[in-house]
């Protein structure tokens, strides 16, 4: 049997699937391999579950989309979670840090239309995940590894440490030590191949915090190369605030 | 004695460039110091006017920075952000790849590219002394690494004394510097006064006897031979830096416990930086990657270290889950068990662990603050 691959998406951009339709070269491969039943970015033909593997993207921002996620999670087999904002609530959980209502009276000509949830969460707070791969957007490579090691039966090679790790690995030199640039490299989860300090900026955190993180002890560098309060908070709110607000400890 | 002429020549800076000329000439890749986004890195070198004339460095836990000399030495700098491991030990390298025709048949082809045939110019003494132990670990032994024995067994070093240690270099007190007595092809010694700017080189192989009578020389006369043996010997006094003159294997032994691991926890990221720029650790993952088809697959050796949760990964989850039980690992393992595993201490004193450590962890700090919480 052909396994059956879904792509659902949630609150999101569209630029984590959009990754799959990327792999331009494997694309002919992975149709041969399975069989696309629902992914209505590549084509409107819908193909009913159960799936065996189901890609979700996006956060879950309304009882809508919780109640949608449920029954994404009841109709697949495996559930991965594809970029920031499926792994950790995305930009869009900057709302969980501010007051939802006032925004909506502020920003809507007519606020009454608007119906959403107070905050934005991850996938894995509604249901259970079976693998989340980080990024904003997802890693190309990163994506066909794990569809890959999902047809061979293995464990996707996705490692959990630091961007620190890939820097080194392709001889960037640190832009932290030798710069005094503000990077957030030490804390981030790898994945991006670390191609910000490559190109002589601070890492920005996409991929949301490490398998291991030590947050507080970054926060003075940080302020040594010249952030204040306000610039530290906004260095970390971007595609996961909330995951590092958890690691800082607010 | 030596089958080969060990008599010091000097060199002067045509010299140096005729040297890159010739090695480059007996086909060998030439890597050294250059400069490249504020930093001295290491890098393959078409000719000798790539090297860093004019460029110091200042050094500090956590801070590197690059500075405009005020005379033109060309190796007055030192712990960079790499070592020579990145390219005897490269960082990432395939091992094999497999492929299964139609009829279920495996063909396993081991990779076994051609190695470069490296010339190394400007290896620091501490440097030297690391790749000897990298040779021991990776090269000795029952389970010797084929690329890595390869590279190695056909590089040509090019030893550099030093003259002008960095604010972070302890090799004095790891006793792997500031001078050079073996294990080279040719040694260096630059040497900078009112009569110009020179080298004194000497050979320390065969080849590298082969090399120097290749290039036009003047036998060394005794003022740069007494200058660079003064001048070497007294950078012998000017370290940064010390390692604690006691017994460090005993120490860390008896450490196991200690609450400094707790306190170094709470600074140390785990970034694995340290570990990374260490020009002794060796330490790698492997990767087994198969792609869509199913019918091809590759085995990948890349770098991995102690500061990776999944380094000690075992049923159930990773054994040394918290930072101080990763940052004791490094240094029990650098400084106590190296000795047991591979005969000698594992840290040759090049302070790379403490200048790209983003918060400016210390080793000698710690060993220092370990030491003195042993005696109180
Ligand atoms: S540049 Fe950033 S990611 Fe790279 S080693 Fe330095 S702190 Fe880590
Ligand atoms: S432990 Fe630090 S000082 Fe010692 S060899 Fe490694 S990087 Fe150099
Ligand atoms: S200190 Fe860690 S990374 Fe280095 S050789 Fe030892 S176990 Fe490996
Ligand atoms: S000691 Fe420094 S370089 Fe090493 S893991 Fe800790 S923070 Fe990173």
């Amino acid at each position: 049997m052909t396994p059956k691959l879904a792509v659902f998406k949630l609150a999101s951009c569209d630029g984590c699937q959009l990754t799959l339709l990327d792999c331009e070269d494997e694309l002919l491969t992975l149709a041969g391999k399975v069989d696309i039943a629902h992914f209505l970015e590549a084509s409107s033909a819908v193909g009913p579950g159960p799936y065996d593997l189901t890609l979700v993207e996006g956060s879950v921002t309304t009882a809508a989309d919780a109640e949608r996620i449920r029954r994404i999670r009841a109709e697949s087999k495996h559930l991965v979670t594809i970029g920031a904002c499926a792994t950790a609530g995305g930009i869009q959980a900057l709302r969980n840090f501010a007051d939802v209502a006032e925004f909506r009276s502020v920003v809507y000509a007519r606020p009454d239309y608007i119906d959403t949830l107070a905050t934005s969460t991850p996938v894995s707070a509604h249901v259970d995940v079976d693998f989340e791969l980080r990024g904003c957007p997802i890693d190309r490579g990163q994506l066909l590894e794990v569809i890959t090691a999902f047809l061979a039966g293995r464990k996707p090679q996705i490692p959990d440490h630091s961007v620190c790790f890939a820097c080194k690995q392709r001889g960037t030199v640190c832009v932290t030590v030798a710069h005094g640039t503000p990077c957030l490299g030490p804390v981030t989860h790898a994945g991006c191949g670390a191609i910000c300090p490559a190109y002589g900026r601070g890492c920005y955190g996409c991929f949301g915090p490490a398998g291991t993180v030590n947050l507080p002890a970054l926060i003075p560098l940080l302020r040594r190369d010249g952030m204040d309060d306000r610039d530290t908070e906004r260095f970390l709110r971007t595609f996961n605030a909330t995951a590092f607000a958890k690691e800082a400890g607010s | 004695m030596a089958d080969y002429d060990t008599t010091p020549a000097v060199l002067d800076r045509a010299g140096l460039a005729a040297l890159v000329r010739v090695l480059a000439g007996r086909g060998r890749t030439v890597v050294g110091p250059t400069v490249r986004d504020g930093a001295i890195v290491l890098a393959e070198l078409d000719s000798a006017d790539q090297l860093p004339w004019g460029w110091g460095t200042e050094l500090e836990a956590g801070r590197y920075r690059l500075r405009r000399r005020d005379d033109e030495a060309g190796f007055a700098h030192s712990a960079g952000p790499q070592s020579w491991k990145t390219f005897l030990h490269p960082a990432r390298e395939r091992q094999w790849s497999a492929d299964r025709d139609p009829d279920g048949q495996l063909t396993i082809v081991p990779d076994r590219p051609e190695q470069p045939a490296y010339a190394f110019l400007g290896v620091r003494p501490c440097d030297l002394r690391a790749i000897a132990i990298q040779d021991r670990v990776l090269a000795g032994g029952h389970f010797a690494d084929d690329g890595y024995r390869t590279r190695r067994s056909g590089a040509f070093l090019i030893a550099l004394e030093c003259t002008e240690p960095g604010g972070t270099c302890f090799c004095v007190s790891m006793g792997s510097g500031p001078g050079v007595e073996a294990g080279y092809d040719l040694a260096l010694t630059e040497v900078l006064d009112d009569d110009g700017h020179r080298f004194l080189i000497r050979a320390g192989s065969p080849e590298g006897a082969e090399v120097l009578a290749e290039l036009s020389t003047d036998r060394a006369d005794e003022a740069t031979v007494t200058t660079a043996r003064t001048t070497v010997a007294a950078a012998a006094e000017h370290m940064g830096r010390a390692m604690p003159p006691m017994d460090l294997r005993a120490l860390m032994g008896d450490s196991l416990d200690a609450e400094r691991w707790d306190d170094v926890a709470a600074r140390c990221l785990s970034c694995g930086n340290c570990t990374l720029v260490c020009p002794t650790c060796f330490c790698t993952t492997t990767e087994e990657i198969t792609d869509l088809t199913g019918d091809h697959a590759e085995r990948w050796q890349s770098w991995d270290t102690c500061f990776d949760l999944d380094f000690s990964l075992l049923h159930g989850g990773p054994v040394r889950s918290s930072t101080r039980s990763r940052y004791r690992q490094w240094l029990t393992h650098k400084l106590g068990t190296w000795h047991e595993q591979f005969g000698s201490s594992g840290c040759v004193g090049c302070g790379r662990c403490l200048v790209w450590c983003p918060v400016g962890i210390d080793i000698t700090e710690e060993v220092a603050a370990l030491a003195e919480e042993a005696t109180s």
